[in-house]
C-alpha cells in the first residue's frame, strides 16, 4: 500500500529539544514542574497552570484512538486521528501500517515515528495498531 | 452593562456573486458595503466606525478605509474566521453602546473559486510561526477530515446516524428551492445524501456546504439612527463570543464554543432557546449544525440528531425553521465564511423579507450563531440574539 509523504515540521526555539529528541528515536510530550501536568503539543508555558518551568518528558508512546476519518478523496487516502496517550494528552497524528477500513475509536495504537520529505528533516510521531 | 437594546441592525445586503472572475478583492468588499448602505437608506459619509477580518485584502481595515474613503473613528479588525462577522455585531453594538461610533459598517468578501483554491480537501498551512502547525500539518488536516472527526466522535459517543445527519441538509435544500441565487435549488433525500460518495468518513459530499465567491455587509446603527430610517426596527438584544481549542491535550471533539458563547447571549438578551422564532446556524457541514443546535440550548446535548431529524428544521414544518435561505450547505458560503449570511437571513426573517415559501409567521425573535476555524482543532464561536420591535 503506497503512503502518503509527510511534510517536514519545521523546528523554531521553542520545539527545537523536541524534533532532536524525535531524531534519536524518543518521543517527548510537555510537562509542568509546577502543576504536575501533561501537555501536548510542547511549549514555553504550561497551557493549564500558566508557569514558565516546563520540560519535556519521554512518552510511553502507547494509546488508543480518539477519534478518526480516512480522507478518501486524498491520493493515495490517509488516516488522520486524534490518539489519547496512556501519559494523558491527546493528540492529532496519522495511523499508518494500518487496514484503512479496520480503525475504529478505542483501538490500542503505538508510536512509530515515519520519515518526512527534507533529508534532514525530523520524523514524525504517527502511530500504528498494537499487534495484538 | 448590557448592550441590550443599545444597537439595531439597519441594514444587511449579500452579494448576488458566486463566481466573481471579473471583479477584485476590495471590489466585492466595497459593493457590499454600498448594498448594505443602499439597504439602510444610508450615505457612505454616514459610517463613523468599520468591521472586517482576515478576509479583508492588505492592511484590513486600513486598506478598505482607504478605497472606500472613509473617515472612521472606531475600527476593529477581530479575526475569528468565518463567525467573524457576528462577534463584530456584538462589537458594533459595545462601540455603539459607549459612543464611539454611531453607523458601524461589517463586510465579507472572497473569490476561492475564481483563485482555484482547494478549499476542503487540501491541508491548510498558516506558517510555520504559528506554533500548532509543526505538530499538525504534517499529518494533512484539511477542513473536511477535521469536522469528520467531530462526527465520528458524537457517533460513538451518542449515536447520531449518517441519516440524523442527512436531514440537515435535506432541511437546507427544501429551503434552497426557493432562493433565485442558491448554487444547489435541487430538493434533496435522505438517501440521496447517504448515498453521495464518501469525503473523508463520515462525512459524504452532500454533508458538505458549498465553495462560493462573494460577499456580504451589515450597517449596525446607534438607536436615533435606526428611528431616523425607513427600515423595520431589528435591535440586538444580546451576544456572545467564546474561543475553544485543545486545551493542552484535553481535546473534546464533542462539543464546540456554542456552549459559552449561547449560554452569554441568551443571558444578555433575557430569553431562552424555546422563545427563538427562527434560527440561522453555522453550516460548513451538517454535523457543526447538529453540535451547535445541542450547544446553545435546543435540546440536551447528544439528542441532537433526534432533534434535527423528520423535517423538524423546514419552515412551515418542523418547530425550529433554520437557514431558510438554504444556508451554507445550499445556498452561499462566500471567502469559506458562512458568518455574515447569517446575519442577513435572520434580518430578512424578522422584517418578515424573507421568501414567502420559507417566511415564518410571526417571526419577532431570531439567533444567528457561528464557528469560525475549525471544530477540529480550535475555533471561535459567536452568537447573536436579534429582535423585531
Ligand atoms: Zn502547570
Amino acid at each position: 500500500m503506497a503512503s502518503r509523504s509527510f511534510p517536514s515540521p519545521v523546528p523554531d526555539p521553542d520545539t527545537e529539544a523536541f524534533w532532536q529528541a524525535a531524531k534519536d528515536g524518543t518521543f517527548m510530550i510537555g510537562s509542568c514542574r509546577n502543576c504536575g501536568e501533561k501537555h501536548y503539543y510542547p511549549r514555553s508555558v504550561c497551557p493549564h497552570c500558566g508557569s514558565d518551568d516546563v520540560t519535556l518528558v519521554a512518552s510511553s508512546g502507547t494509546g488508543e484512538i480518539y477519534s478518526w476519518s480516512v480522507l478518501r478523496r486524498a491520493d493515495p487516502p490517509y488516516a488522520i486521528a486524534y490518539v489519547t496517550l496512556d501519559d494523558g494528552p491527546t493528540m492529532m497524528t496519522n495511523i499508518v501500517d494500518c487496514d484503512l477500513d479496520a480503525l475504529a475509536i478505542g483501538q490500542r495504537v503505538e508510536l512509530v515515528f515515519s520519515p518526512t520529505e527534507d533529508e534532514d528533516g525530523p520524523p514524525v510521531p504517527t502511530f500504528r495498531p498494537t499487534a495484538p | 452593562m448590557s448592550i441590550n437594546g443599545k444597537a439595531y441592525v439597519a441594514g444587511v445586503y449579500e452579494h448576488p456573486t458566486r463566481k466573481a472572475v471579473d471583479k477584485s478583492l476590495a471590489q466585492l468588499h466595497a459593493e457590499s458595503a454600498l448594498g448594505a448602505l443602499a439597504d439602510a437608506g444610508l450615505g457612505k459619509n454616514d459610517i463613523d466606525g468599520y468591521f472586517c477580518a482576515g478576509d479583508a485584502p492588505g492592511l484590513g481595515a486600513l486598506s478598505m478605509a482607504d478605497y472606500l474613503g472613509l473617515k472612521l473613528r472606531h475600527i476593529d479588525t477581530t479575526e475569528c474566521g468565518g463567525s467573524s462577522y457576528i462577534l463584530h455585531v456584538g462589537h458594533a453594538a459595545e462601540a455603539i453602546a459607549l459612543g464611539k461610533c454611531s453607523v458601524a459598517l461589517i463586510t465579507l468578501a472572497g473569490r476561492p473559486r475564481a483563485e482555484g483554491m482547494a478549499t476542503g480537501t487540501a491541508p491548510r498551512n498558516y506558517g510555520s510561526t504559528s506554533p500548532d502547525v509543526a505538530f499538525e500539518f504534517p499529518f494533512g488536516p484539511t477542513v473536511v477530515n477535521m469536522y469528520a472527526m467531530c462526527a465520528n466522535r458524537h457517533m460513538y459517543e451518542y449515536g447520531t446516524t449518517s441519516e440524523q445527519l442527512a436531514w440537515i441538509k435535506v432541511a437546507a435544500s427544501h429551503h434552497a428551492q426557493h432562493n433565485p441565487d442558491a448554487m444547489l435549488k435541487k430538493v434533496v433525500t435522505v438517501e440521496e445524501v447517504v448515498n453521495s460518495p464518501m469525503i473523508s468518513d463520515p462525512l459524504h459530499r452532500l454533508d458538505c456546504c458549498v465553495i462560493s465567491d462573494g460577499g456580504g455587509a451589515i450597517i449596525v446603527t446607534s438607536p436615533e439612527v435606526a428611528r431616523s430610517l425607513e427600515r423595520p426596527l431589528v435591535r440586538v438584544r444580546g451576544a456572545g463570543e467564546a474561543p475553544k481549542h485543545q486545551m493542552g491535550g484535553a481535546v473534546d471533539l464533542t462539543y464546540s464554543g456554542a456552549r459559552w458563547s449561547g449560554a452569554m447571549a441568551f443571558e444578555e438578551a433575557g430569553v431562552k432557546p424555546a422563545d427563538m422564532k427562527y434560527v440561522s446556524i453555522y453550516d460548513s457541514f451538517t454535523i457543526t449544525v447538529l453540535m451547535q443546535l445541542e450547544d446553545l440550548g435546543f435540546c440536551e446535548k447528544g439528542q441532537g440528531g433526534r432533534l434535527v431529524s423528520d423535517g423538524n428544521l423546514i419552515s412551515g414544518v418542523g418547530s425550529l425553521p433554520f437557514n431558510t435561505d438554504g444556508g451554507g450547505l445550499c445556498n452561499n458560503h462566500p471567502a469559506n465564511r458562512g458568518g455574515l449570511t447569517k446575519v442577513v437571513e435572520a434580518v430578512r426573517q424578522l422584517r418578515g423579507e424573507a421568501h414567502p415559501a420559507v417566511q415564518v409567521a410571526n417571526c419577532d425573535l431570531a439567533l444567528a450563531h457561528g464557528t469560525g476555524g475549525s471544530l477540529g482543532t480550535r475555533h471561535g464561536a459567536a452568537t447573536v440574539i436579534l429582535e423585531r420591535e
